[in-house]
Protein backbone atom coordinates (compact mmCIF):
# COMPACT_ATOMS: atom_id res chain seq x y z
CA UNK A 1 0.00 0.00 0.00
CA UNK A 2 2.88 1.76 0.84
CA UNK A 3 4.43 1.96 -3.17
CA UNK A 4 0.72 2.76 -4.32
CA UNK A 5 0.59 5.94 -2.12
CA UNK A 6 4.09 6.62 -3.11
CA UNK A 7 3.04 6.51 -6.99
CA UNK A 8 0.21 7.87 -6.59
CA UNK A 9 1.12 11.35 -4.85
CA UNK A 10 3.63 10.79 -7.59
CA UNK A 11 1.26 11.93 -10.33
CA UNK A 12 -1.48 13.52 -8.13
CA UNK A 13 -1.52 16.90 -6.85
CA UNK A 14 -1.46 16.80 -3.05
CA UNK A 15 -4.54 19.11 -2.87
CA UNK A 16 -6.49 16.31 -4.90
CA UNK A 17 -5.53 13.81 -2.89
CA UNK A 18 -6.07 15.56 0.14
CA UNK A 19 -10.03 16.45 -1.25
CA UNK A 20 -10.25 12.50 -2.36
CA UNK A 21 -8.93 11.36 1.33
CA UNK A 22 -11.63 13.57 2.83
CA UNK A 23 -14.28 12.49 0.97
CA UNK A 24 -13.56 8.93 1.72
CA UNK A 25 -13.81 9.59 5.26
CA UNK A 26 -17.03 11.49 4.73
CA UNK A 27 -18.40 8.58 2.93
CA UNK A 28 -17.48 5.62 5.75
CA UNK A 29 -19.32 8.47 8.15
CA UNK A 30 -22.44 9.18 6.38
CA UNK A 31 -22.94 5.88 5.74
CA UNK A 32 -23.18 5.30 9.15
CA UNK A 33 -25.58 7.93 9.48
CA UNK A 34 -27.29 7.00 6.83
CA UNK A 35 -28.09 3.33 8.39
CA UNK A 36 -29.58 5.42 11.66
CA UNK A 37 -31.51 7.73 10.20
CA UNK A 38 -31.48 7.33 6.54
CA UNK A 39 -32.63 3.86 6.70
CA UNK A 40 -33.84 2.69 10.34
CA UNK A 41 -35.72 6.33 10.32
CA UNK A 42 -34.21 7.45 13.80
CA UNK A 43 -33.44 11.29 13.44
CA UNK A 44 -29.72 11.15 14.95
CA UNK A 45 -28.52 15.08 15.10
CA UNK A 46 -25.19 14.11 17.05
CA UNK A 47 -23.06 11.65 14.64
CA UNK A 48 -19.90 14.25 15.24
CA UNK A 49 -20.12 13.13 18.90
CA UNK A 50 -19.64 9.38 17.87
CA UNK A 51 -16.93 10.72 15.34
CA UNK A 52 -14.76 12.13 18.02
CA UNK A 53 -15.31 9.24 20.76
CA UNK A 54 -13.70 7.51 17.67
CA UNK A 55 -10.78 9.41 17.28
CA UNK A 56 -9.93 10.93 20.49
CA UNK A 57 -9.95 6.96 21.72
CA UNK A 58 -8.25 6.22 18.44
CA UNK A 59 -5.59 9.03 18.78
CA UNK A 60 -5.25 8.25 22.74
CA UNK A 61 -4.62 4.34 21.78
CA UNK A 62 -1.80 4.96 19.64
CA UNK A 63 -0.16 7.97 21.53
CA UNK A 64 -0.35 6.42 24.76
CA UNK A 65 -0.97 3.04 24.14
CA UNK A 66 1.00 2.31 21.43
CA UNK A 67 -1.47 0.00 19.87
CA UNK A 68 -0.91 -0.74 16.04
CA UNK A 69 -2.88 1.54 13.84
CA UNK A 70 -5.18 -1.19 13.03
CA UNK A 71 -5.86 -1.65 16.33
CA UNK A 72 -6.63 1.79 17.90
CA UNK A 73 -8.90 1.94 14.51
CA UNK A 74 -10.86 -0.78 15.84
CA UNK A 75 -10.69 0.20 19.98
CA UNK A 76 -11.92 3.92 18.33
CA UNK A 77 -14.80 2.12 16.56
CA UNK A 78 -15.76 0.12 19.50
CA UNK A 79 -15.71 2.71 21.93
CA UNK A 80 -17.95 4.69 19.63
CA UNK A 81 -20.45 1.73 19.67
CA UNK A 82 -20.64 1.30 23.01
CA UNK A 83 -21.34 4.69 23.45
CA UNK A 84 -24.08 3.92 20.54
CA UNK A 85 -25.63 1.42 22.81
CA UNK A 86 -25.73 3.10 26.16
CA UNK A 87 -27.45 6.20 24.45
CA UNK A 88 -29.52 3.73 22.19
CA UNK A 89 -30.84 1.91 24.75
CA UNK A 90 -32.85 4.56 27.32
CA UNK A 91 -33.71 6.80 24.01
CA UNK A 92 -34.78 5.03 21.52
CA UNK A 93 -38.01 4.79 23.23
CA UNK A 94 -38.54 8.15 21.86
CA UNK A 95 -39.25 9.20 18.41
CA UNK A 96 -38.39 12.37 15.63
CA UNK A 97 -37.82 15.64 17.39
CA UNK A 98 -37.22 14.23 20.74
CA UNK A 99 -34.67 11.69 19.85
CA UNK A 100 -33.05 14.70 17.93
CA UNK A 101 -32.80 16.80 21.02
CA UNK A 102 -31.49 14.32 23.00
CA UNK A 103 -28.58 12.94 20.24
CA UNK A 104 -27.77 17.15 20.12
CA UNK A 105 -27.25 17.27 23.49
CA UNK A 106 -25.21 14.29 23.87
CA UNK A 107 -22.77 15.34 21.27
CA UNK A 108 -22.43 18.61 23.28
CA UNK A 109 -21.77 16.41 26.59
CA UNK A 110 -19.23 15.05 24.45
CA UNK A 111 -17.78 17.33 23.37
CA UNK A 112 -17.61 19.77 26.20
CA UNK A 113 -16.23 16.41 28.14
CA UNK A 114 -13.62 16.29 25.61
CA UNK A 115 -13.17 20.95 26.21
CA UNK A 116 -11.91 19.69 29.71
CA UNK A 117 -10.35 16.04 29.00
CA UNK A 118 -6.50 16.08 30.36
CA UNK A 119 -5.54 13.35 28.45
CA UNK A 120 -7.42 14.90 25.22
CA UNK A 121 -5.37 17.98 25.57
CA UNK A 122 -8.34 19.96 27.11
CA UNK A 123 -9.43 22.91 24.38
CA UNK A 124 -5.92 22.97 22.99
CA UNK A 125 -6.74 19.78 21.65
CA UNK A 126 -4.52 16.55 21.26
CA UNK A 127 -1.65 16.62 18.44
CA UNK A 128 1.31 13.99 17.81
CA UNK A 129 -1.17 11.60 16.38
CA UNK A 130 1.11 9.38 13.67
CA UNK A 131 -0.23 9.79 10.02
CA UNK A 132 -0.66 6.56 9.46
CA UNK A 133 -4.22 7.23 6.92
CA UNK A 134 -3.33 7.32 3.26
CA UNK A 135 -5.45 7.34 0.58
CA UNK A 136 -5.22 3.80 -0.26
CA UNK A 137 -6.21 2.86 3.37
CA UNK A 138 -8.97 5.44 3.34
CA UNK A 139 -10.63 4.08 -0.10
CA UNK A 140 -9.58 0.18 1.30
CA UNK A 141 -11.91 0.46 4.25
CA UNK A 142 -13.97 2.98 2.32
CA UNK A 143 -15.05 0.09 -0.10
CA UNK A 144 -14.94 -2.48 2.38
CA UNK A 145 -17.74 -0.55 3.98
CA UNK A 146 -20.04 -0.12 1.14
CA UNK A 147 -19.86 -3.68 0.52
CA UNK A 148 -20.54 -4.52 3.88
CA UNK A 149 -23.52 -1.72 3.45
CA UNK A 150 -24.72 -3.66 0.50
CA UNK A 151 -24.78 -6.68 1.83
CA UNK A 152 -26.38 -5.40 5.20
CA UNK A 153 -29.03 -3.78 3.64
CA UNK A 154 -30.31 -6.79 1.50
CA UNK A 155 -30.35 -9.34 4.44
CA UNK A 156 -33.05 -10.08 7.05
CA UNK A 157 -31.49 -7.25 9.27
CA UNK A 158 -31.50 -4.59 6.71
CA UNK A 159 -34.86 -5.00 5.71
CA UNK A 160 -36.23 -4.97 9.22
CA UNK A 161 -34.50 -1.27 9.59
CA UNK A 162 -36.22 0.01 6.40
CA UNK A 163 -40.08 -1.70 8.07
CA UNK A 164 -39.14 -0.11 11.27
CA UNK A 165 -38.75 3.31 9.21
CA UNK A 166 -41.88 2.80 7.15
CA UNK A 167 -44.35 1.80 9.82
CA UNK A 168 -43.37 0.51 13.71
CA UNK A 169 -46.77 -0.96 14.48
CA UNK A 170 -46.59 -3.10 11.14
CA UNK A 171 -42.96 -3.83 11.97
CA UNK A 172 -43.65 -5.71 15.25
CA UNK A 173 -46.82 -7.49 14.04
CA UNK A 174 -44.11 -9.09 12.15
CA UNK A 175 -42.35 -10.21 14.81
CA UNK A 176 -39.45 -7.47 14.83
CA UNK A 177 -38.49 -6.61 18.22
CA UNK A 178 -37.99 -2.91 17.12
CA UNK A 179 -36.41 -1.54 20.45
CA UNK A 180 -33.67 -4.20 19.93
CA UNK A 181 -33.35 -3.19 16.28
CA UNK A 182 -33.09 0.38 16.92
CA UNK A 183 -30.34 -0.23 19.15
CA UNK A 184 -28.76 -2.38 16.56
CA UNK A 185 -28.97 0.69 13.97
CA UNK A 186 -27.55 2.89 16.31
CA UNK A 187 -24.84 0.60 17.23
CA UNK A 188 -24.09 0.10 13.62
CA UNK A 189 -24.08 3.86 12.80
CA UNK A 190 -22.37 4.74 15.64
CA UNK A 191 -19.50 2.19 14.70
CA UNK A 192 -18.59 4.13 11.68
CA UNK A 193 -18.68 6.94 12.70
CA UNK A 194 -15.97 6.11 15.56
CA UNK A 195 -14.08 4.07 12.26
CA UNK A 196 -14.72 7.38 10.50
CA UNK A 197 -13.07 9.62 13.19
CA UNK A 198 -10.29 7.48 13.82
CA UNK A 199 -8.92 7.84 10.39
CA UNK A 200 -9.48 11.22 10.63
CA UNK A 201 -7.61 11.92 13.73
CA UNK A 202 -4.67 10.09 11.78
CA UNK A 203 -5.13 11.83 8.81
CA UNK A 204 -4.72 15.34 10.30
CA UNK A 205 -2.35 14.33 13.18
CA UNK A 206 -4.35 17.14 14.84
CA UNK A 207 -7.57 17.04 16.78
CA UNK A 208 -9.45 19.23 18.95
CA UNK A 209 -12.72 19.77 20.30
CA UNK A 210 -13.96 22.01 18.11
CA UNK A 211 -13.54 20.17 14.78
CA UNK A 212 -16.86 18.15 16.03
CA UNK A 213 -19.30 20.72 16.75
CA UNK A 214 -23.20 20.94 15.98
CA UNK A 215 -22.52 22.30 12.46
CA UNK A 216 -20.35 18.68 12.11
CA UNK A 217 -23.21 16.76 12.76
CA UNK A 218 -25.39 18.71 10.57
CA UNK A 219 -22.54 18.64 7.48
CA UNK A 220 -23.38 14.51 7.67
CA UNK A 221 -26.95 14.78 7.91
CA UNK A 222 -26.96 17.26 5.26
CA UNK A 223 -25.13 14.52 2.82
CA UNK A 224 -27.66 11.70 3.82
CA UNK A 225 -30.64 13.81 3.28
CA UNK A 226 -29.20 15.53 0.37
CA UNK A 227 -28.49 12.23 -1.88
CA UNK A 228 -31.43 10.50 -0.67
CA UNK A 229 -32.68 8.62 2.90
CA UNK A 230 -31.82 5.19 2.78
CA UNK A 231 -29.71 4.75 -0.51
CA UNK A 232 -26.04 3.90 -0.55
CA UNK A 233 -25.88 5.23 -4.01
CA UNK A 234 -27.57 8.49 -2.89
CA UNK A 235 -25.66 8.80 0.29
CA UNK A 236 -22.00 8.46 -1.90
CA UNK A 237 -23.10 10.75 -4.10
CA UNK A 238 -24.26 13.56 -1.85
CA UNK A 239 -20.68 13.07 0.26
CA UNK A 240 -19.20 13.56 -3.13
CA UNK A 241 -21.43 16.78 -3.69
CA UNK A 242 -21.05 18.07 -0.58
CA UNK A 243 -16.98 17.84 -0.18
CA UNK A 244 -16.58 18.87 -3.19
CA UNK A 245 -18.43 21.77 -3.39
CA UNK A 246 -16.78 24.35 -0.40
CA UNK A 247 -14.08 23.83 -2.43
CA UNK A 248 -15.11 24.48 -5.90
CA UNK A 249 -16.61 27.46 -4.60
CA UNK A 250 -13.66 28.61 -3.38
CA UNK A 251 -14.01 30.89 -7.02
CA UNK A 252 -16.11 33.22 -5.40
CA UNK A 253 -13.82 33.63 -2.42
CA UNK A 254 -16.46 35.34 0.68
CA UNK A 255 -19.97 34.49 -0.81
CA UNK A 256 -18.88 30.61 -0.33
CA UNK A 257 -21.37 30.03 2.34
CA UNK A 258 -24.19 31.84 0.63
CA UNK A 259 -23.41 29.89 -2.40
CA UNK A 260 -23.28 26.74 -0.32
CA UNK A 261 -26.79 27.12 1.59
CA UNK A 262 -28.33 28.40 -1.66
CA UNK A 263 -27.01 25.31 -3.57
CA UNK A 264 -28.74 22.90 -0.43
CA UNK A 265 -32.09 24.78 -0.91
CA UNK A 266 -32.04 24.67 -4.52
CA UNK A 267 -31.20 21.09 -4.83
CA UNK A 268 -34.24 20.23 -1.95
CA UNK A 269 -36.57 22.00 -4.10
CA UNK A 270 -35.63 20.09 -7.57
CA UNK A 271 -35.17 16.79 -5.70
CA UNK A 272 -37.17 16.51 -2.55
CA UNK A 273 -36.60 13.00 -1.93
CA UNK A 274 -32.54 13.63 -2.64
CA UNK A 275 -30.37 13.21 -5.44
CA UNK A 276 -30.86 9.53 -5.77
CA UNK A 277 -33.56 8.64 -2.67
CA UNK A 278 -36.56 7.37 -5.54
CA UNK A 279 -34.26 5.81 -8.05
CA UNK A 280 -33.75 1.91 -8.11
CA UNK A 281 -31.42 -0.04 -9.93
CA UNK A 282 -34.50 -1.98 -11.03
CA UNK A 283 -36.77 1.08 -12.54
CA UNK A 284 -33.25 1.70 -14.60
CA UNK A 285 -33.11 -1.36 -15.97
CA UNK A 286 -37.29 -1.72 -16.77
CA UNK A 287 -36.95 1.91 -18.48
CA UNK A 288 -34.15 0.55 -20.61
CA UNK A 289 -35.63 -3.07 -21.24
CA UNK A 290 -38.67 -1.44 -22.33
CA UNK A 291 -37.28 0.93 -25.09
CA UNK A 292 -35.32 -1.85 -26.74
CA UNK A 293 -38.74 -3.44 -26.57
CA UNK A 294 -40.07 -0.61 -28.21
CA UNK A 295 -37.46 -0.01 -31.14
CA UNK A 296 -37.55 -4.19 -31.72
CA UNK A 297 -41.63 -3.05 -32.58
CA UNK A 298 -41.20 0.13 -34.72
CA UNK B 1 -60.97 -25.17 24.80
CA UNK B 2 -59.82 -23.33 21.81
CA UNK B 3 -56.97 -21.98 20.35
CA UNK B 4 -57.73 -18.88 21.25
CA UNK B 5 -59.88 -17.69 24.69
CA UNK B 6 -60.53 -14.47 26.18
CA UNK B 7 -61.49 -14.36 30.37
CA UNK B 8 -63.35 -11.45 31.43
CA UNK B 9 -61.37 -8.99 29.29
CA UNK B 10 -61.74 -5.49 30.14
CA UNK B 11 -59.57 -2.38 28.99
CA UNK B 12 -60.04 0.89 30.24
CA UNK B 13 -58.56 4.14 28.41
CA UNK B 14 -58.44 6.94 31.54
CA UNK B 15 -61.60 6.26 32.56
CA UNK B 16 -63.92 4.96 29.63
CA UNK B 17 -64.02 1.66 29.42
CA UNK B 18 -63.72 0.47 26.06
CA UNK B 19 -64.21 -3.47 27.03
CA UNK B 20 -66.16 -4.60 29.62
CA UNK B 21 -65.45 -8.15 30.46
CA UNK B 22 -65.59 -9.71 27.58
CA UNK B 23 -65.08 -13.54 27.50
CA UNK B 24 -64.48 -15.32 23.66
CA UNK B 25 -63.58 -19.13 23.11
CA UNK B 26 -62.48 -19.39 19.43
CA UNK B 27 -62.14 -22.83 18.34
CA UNK B 28 -59.42 -24.74 16.15
CA UNK B 29 -59.90 -23.98 12.60
CA UNK B 30 -62.81 -22.15 12.53
CA UNK B 31 -63.94 -18.65 10.88
CA UNK B 32 -65.04 -16.31 13.70
CA UNK B 33 -66.76 -13.18 13.22
CA UNK B 34 -66.86 -10.24 15.81
CA UNK B 35 -69.30 -7.26 14.89
CA UNK B 36 -70.68 -4.56 16.11
CA UNK B 37 -71.15 -0.75 15.58
CA UNK B 38 -68.31 1.95 15.35
CA UNK B 39 -66.55 2.14 18.86
CA UNK B 40 -68.09 -1.16 20.50
CA UNK B 41 -64.71 -2.33 20.79
CA UNK B 42 -63.98 -4.63 17.97
CA UNK B 43 -60.28 -3.49 17.06
CA UNK B 44 -59.38 -2.31 20.89
CA UNK B 45 -59.93 -6.29 21.43
CA UNK B 46 -57.31 -7.07 18.57
CA UNK B 47 -55.01 -5.10 19.42
CA UNK B 48 -54.75 -6.60 23.20
CA UNK B 49 -54.72 -10.18 21.47
CA UNK B 50 -51.72 -8.90 19.34
CA UNK B 51 -49.93 -7.25 22.72
CA UNK B 52 -49.70 -3.60 21.64
CA UNK B 53 -52.18 -2.99 24.72
CA UNK B 54 -52.44 -4.66 28.01
CA UNK B 55 -55.84 -5.22 29.23
CA UNK B 56 -56.65 -3.40 32.44
CA UNK B 57 -58.21 -6.82 33.81
CA UNK B 58 -58.82 -10.78 32.93
CA UNK B 59 -56.80 -12.96 30.96
CA UNK B 60 -55.92 -13.60 27.06
CA UNK B 61 -54.70 -17.56 26.14
CA UNK B 62 -53.46 -18.38 22.86
CA UNK B 63 -52.85 -22.24 23.09
CA UNK B 64 -52.86 -22.46 26.58
CA UNK B 65 -50.23 -20.18 26.82
CA UNK B 66 -51.05 -16.87 28.65
CA UNK B 67 -50.05 -13.62 26.37
CA UNK B 68 -51.53 -10.33 28.21
CA UNK B 69 -48.54 -8.86 28.83
CA UNK B 70 -46.39 -10.51 26.34
CA UNK B 71 -44.83 -7.63 23.75
CA UNK B 72 -46.48 -7.54 20.20
CA UNK B 73 -43.34 -9.08 18.43
CA UNK B 74 -43.23 -12.19 20.46
CA UNK B 75 -46.98 -12.41 20.19
CA UNK B 76 -46.46 -12.13 16.57
CA UNK B 77 -43.63 -14.97 16.78
CA UNK B 78 -45.88 -17.80 18.66
CA UNK B 79 -48.12 -17.55 15.35
CA UNK B 80 -50.62 -15.09 15.68
CA UNK B 81 -50.59 -12.43 12.29
CA UNK B 82 -52.89 -10.03 11.73
CA UNK B 83 -53.62 -7.42 9.04
CA UNK B 84 -54.60 -3.29 9.81
CA UNK B 85 -58.41 -1.62 9.92
CA UNK B 86 -56.19 1.26 8.01
CA UNK B 87 -53.57 -0.18 6.10
CA UNK B 88 -49.99 -0.63 7.20
CA UNK B 89 -48.01 -1.71 4.78
CA UNK B 90 -44.09 -0.76 4.06
CA UNK B 91 -44.86 1.65 1.36
CA UNK B 92 -41.57 2.45 0.39
CA UNK B 93 -39.87 -0.69 0.22
CA UNK B 94 -41.27 -3.39 -2.91
CA UNK B 95 -44.44 -5.95 -2.71
CA UNK B 96 -41.78 -8.71 -2.58
CA UNK B 97 -39.91 -7.38 0.20
CA UNK B 98 -42.82 -6.35 2.16
CA UNK B 99 -43.26 -10.15 2.23
CA UNK B 100 -40.05 -10.53 3.22
CA UNK B 101 -40.39 -8.46 6.30
CA UNK B 102 -43.10 -10.77 7.37
CA UNK B 103 -40.76 -13.57 7.56
CA UNK B 104 -38.84 -11.73 10.22
CA UNK B 105 -40.29 -13.75 12.77
CA UNK B 106 -39.69 -17.24 11.65
CA UNK B 107 -36.08 -16.86 10.15
CA UNK B 108 -33.10 -15.75 12.58
CA UNK B 109 -29.92 -14.48 10.36
CA UNK B 110 -28.22 -12.36 13.10
CA UNK B 111 -26.45 -9.04 11.59
CA UNK B 112 -22.96 -11.07 11.44
CA UNK B 113 -24.12 -14.03 9.18
CA UNK B 114 -25.31 -11.26 6.70
CA UNK B 115 -22.35 -9.18 6.90
CA UNK B 116 -19.82 -12.10 5.74
CA UNK B 117 -22.74 -14.32 3.70
CA UNK B 118 -22.54 -17.63 5.81
CA UNK B 119 -24.04 -20.72 3.86
CA UNK B 120 -26.83 -20.86 6.72
CA UNK B 121 -28.20 -16.84 6.12
CA UNK B 122 -27.65 -17.78 2.48
CA UNK B 123 -30.27 -20.90 2.16
CA UNK B 124 -32.36 -19.06 4.48
CA UNK B 125 -32.64 -16.17 2.08
CA UNK B 126 -33.31 -18.16 -0.65
CA UNK B 127 -35.88 -20.24 1.08
CA UNK B 128 -37.60 -16.54 2.01
CA UNK B 129 -37.52 -15.15 -1.12
CA UNK B 130 -39.30 -18.77 -2.89
CA UNK B 131 -42.03 -18.97 0.00
CA UNK B 132 -42.59 -15.16 -0.46
CA UNK B 133 -43.06 -15.62 -4.21
CA UNK B 134 -45.71 -18.58 -3.81
CA UNK B 135 -47.64 -15.99 -1.50
CA UNK B 136 -47.33 -13.54 -3.91
CA UNK B 137 -48.40 -16.05 -6.63
CA UNK B 138 -51.22 -16.82 -4.13
CA UNK B 139 -52.77 -13.40 -3.69
CA UNK B 140 -52.38 -12.30 -7.36
CA UNK B 141 -49.54 -9.95 -7.44
CA UNK B 142 -46.79 -11.79 -7.99
CA UNK B 143 -46.30 -9.69 -11.56
CA UNK B 144 -46.25 -6.79 -9.05
CA UNK B 145 -43.35 -7.78 -7.05
CA UNK B 146 -40.99 -4.99 -7.74
CA UNK B 147 -43.57 -2.40 -7.19
CA UNK B 148 -43.55 -0.04 -4.18
CA UNK B 149 -46.31 -1.09 -2.17
CA UNK B 150 -48.15 2.30 -2.52
CA UNK B 151 -48.32 1.88 -5.89
CA UNK B 152 -50.93 -0.65 -5.77
CA UNK B 153 -54.68 -0.66 -5.75
CA UNK B 154 -56.67 -0.35 -2.36
CA UNK B 155 -57.77 -4.04 -2.86
CA UNK B 156 -54.13 -4.93 -3.58
CA UNK B 157 -52.67 -3.19 -0.92
CA UNK B 158 -55.16 -5.00 1.68
CA UNK B 159 -54.21 -8.38 -0.15
CA UNK B 160 -50.66 -7.91 0.19
CA UNK B 161 -51.29 -7.22 4.03
CA UNK B 162 -52.96 -10.61 4.23
CA UNK B 163 -49.82 -12.33 2.77
CA UNK B 164 -47.80 -10.31 5.34
CA UNK B 165 -49.24 -12.17 7.79
CA UNK B 166 -49.41 -15.33 6.06
CA UNK B 167 -45.69 -14.72 5.71
CA UNK B 168 -45.46 -15.40 9.55
CA UNK B 169 -46.43 -19.06 9.23
CA UNK B 170 -49.36 -18.10 11.67
CA UNK B 171 -51.97 -20.26 13.39
CA UNK B 172 -54.25 -17.60 13.79
CA UNK B 173 -55.42 -14.69 11.58
CA UNK B 174 -56.64 -11.70 12.73
CA UNK B 175 -58.24 -9.87 9.75
CA UNK B 176 -59.48 -6.12 10.66
CA UNK B 177 -62.23 -5.20 8.30
CA UNK B 178 -60.55 -7.30 5.32
CA UNK B 179 -63.23 -6.21 2.87
CA UNK B 180 -63.61 -2.33 3.54
CA UNK B 181 -63.54 -0.39 0.44
CA UNK B 182 -64.07 -3.19 -2.31
CA UNK B 183 -66.36 -3.71 -4.63
CA UNK B 184 -68.72 -6.56 -4.46
CA UNK B 185 -66.76 -9.02 -7.06
CA UNK B 186 -63.38 -8.54 -4.94
CA UNK B 187 -65.99 -9.17 -1.73
CA UNK B 188 -66.52 -12.40 -3.19
CA UNK B 189 -63.42 -13.18 -4.29
CA UNK B 190 -62.03 -11.97 -0.76
CA UNK B 191 -64.54 -14.37 1.01
CA UNK B 192 -63.32 -17.67 -2.14
CA UNK B 193 -59.69 -16.73 -0.70
CA UNK B 194 -60.28 -16.42 3.04
CA UNK B 195 -62.40 -19.67 3.40
CA UNK B 196 -59.29 -20.90 1.18
CA UNK B 197 -56.25 -20.04 2.78
CA UNK B 198 -58.53 -21.50 6.05
CA UNK B 199 -58.72 -25.06 4.39
CA UNK B 200 -54.99 -25.07 2.79
CA UNK B 201 -52.97 -23.41 5.58
CA UNK B 202 -55.42 -24.80 8.31
CA UNK B 203 -55.21 -21.57 10.09
CA UNK B 204 -58.15 -20.04 12.48
CA UNK B 205 -59.71 -16.53 11.52
CA UNK B 206 -60.76 -14.10 13.37
CA UNK B 207 -62.37 -11.30 11.43
CA UNK B 208 -64.05 -7.48 12.42
CA UNK B 209 -66.74 -6.42 9.48
CA UNK B 210 -69.16 -4.02 8.73
CA UNK B 211 -70.28 -6.23 5.86
CA UNK B 212 -73.07 -8.31 6.79
CA UNK B 213 -73.10 -10.17 3.82
CA UNK B 214 -69.69 -11.23 4.05
CA UNK B 215 -69.63 -12.12 7.67
CA UNK B 216 -72.89 -14.39 7.33
CA UNK B 217 -71.48 -16.00 4.33
CA UNK B 218 -68.08 -16.86 5.59
CA UNK B 219 -68.11 -16.66 9.64
CA UNK B 220 -69.14 -20.00 11.62
CA UNK B 221 -69.35 -18.37 14.67
CA UNK B 222 -69.85 -14.89 15.54
CA UNK B 223 -69.72 -12.31 18.72
CA UNK B 224 -71.62 -9.25 18.76
CA UNK B 225 -70.02 -6.27 20.68
CA UNK B 226 -71.73 -3.31 21.51
CA UNK B 227 -70.54 -0.42 23.63
CA UNK B 228 -67.87 -2.98 25.40
CA UNK B 229 -70.36 -5.73 26.15
CA UNK B 230 -69.93 -8.86 24.30
CA UNK B 231 -74.06 -9.29 23.73
CA UNK B 232 -74.65 -12.16 21.68
CA UNK B 233 -72.41 -15.02 20.57
CA UNK B 234 -73.46 -17.98 18.31
CA UNK B 235 -73.67 -19.44 14.61
CA UNK B 236 -74.76 -16.93 12.30
CA UNK B 237 -78.42 -18.02 12.06
CA UNK B 238 -78.63 -17.84 15.83
CA UNK B 239 -76.79 -14.06 15.57
CA UNK B 240 -78.95 -13.19 13.20
CA UNK B 241 -82.21 -13.77 15.16
CA UNK B 242 -80.94 -12.06 18.64
CA UNK B 243 -82.82 -9.59 20.30
CA UNK B 244 -80.42 -7.73 21.01
CA UNK B 245 -78.09 -7.17 17.86
CA UNK B 246 -80.95 -6.49 15.84
CA UNK B 247 -81.74 -3.88 18.40
CA UNK B 248 -78.44 -2.46 18.84
CA UNK B 249 -76.56 -3.25 15.29
CA UNK B 250 -78.63 -5.11 12.94
CA UNK B 251 -81.67 -2.55 12.80
CA UNK B 252 -85.30 -3.49 12.52
CA UNK B 253 -86.96 -3.55 9.39
CA UNK B 254 -89.48 -0.92 8.53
Amino acid sequence: MNIMDALLSQYIDAYYLHIMVLIGINIILALGLNITTGVTGQLSMGHAGFMSIGAYTAAILSIHMGLPFWGSLLGGATAAAGFGFLLGLPTLRLEGDYLAMITIGFAEIIRVFFLNFEPGGKALGLSGIPEHTTFSVVWMIAIVVIVLNVKLLHSRIGRSFYAIRENEIAAEAAGINTTRLKVLSFMVGAFLAGLGGGLYAHYMTYIAPQDFGFMKSIEFLNMVVLGGMGSIPGTILGTVVLTLAPEMLRIVAEYRLLFYGAMLVILMIFRPNGLLGDVRWYDIKKRWFSKEVKTWES
Amino acid sequence: MGILTLEGVSQEFGGLLALDDVSLDVENEKIFGIIGPNGAGKTTLFNIITGIYTPTSGKVKYQGHQINGVPPYDVARMGIGRTFQNIRLFNKLSVLDNVKVGCHGVTKAGILSALFGLPGERLEEKEITLRSCKLLEMVDLYEKRMEYADNLSYGEQRKLEIARALALKPALLLLDEPAAGMNASEKVSLMTFIKEIRNNENLTILLVEHDMNVVMNICEQIAVLDYGRKIADGPPEQVKNDEKVIQSYLGVEA
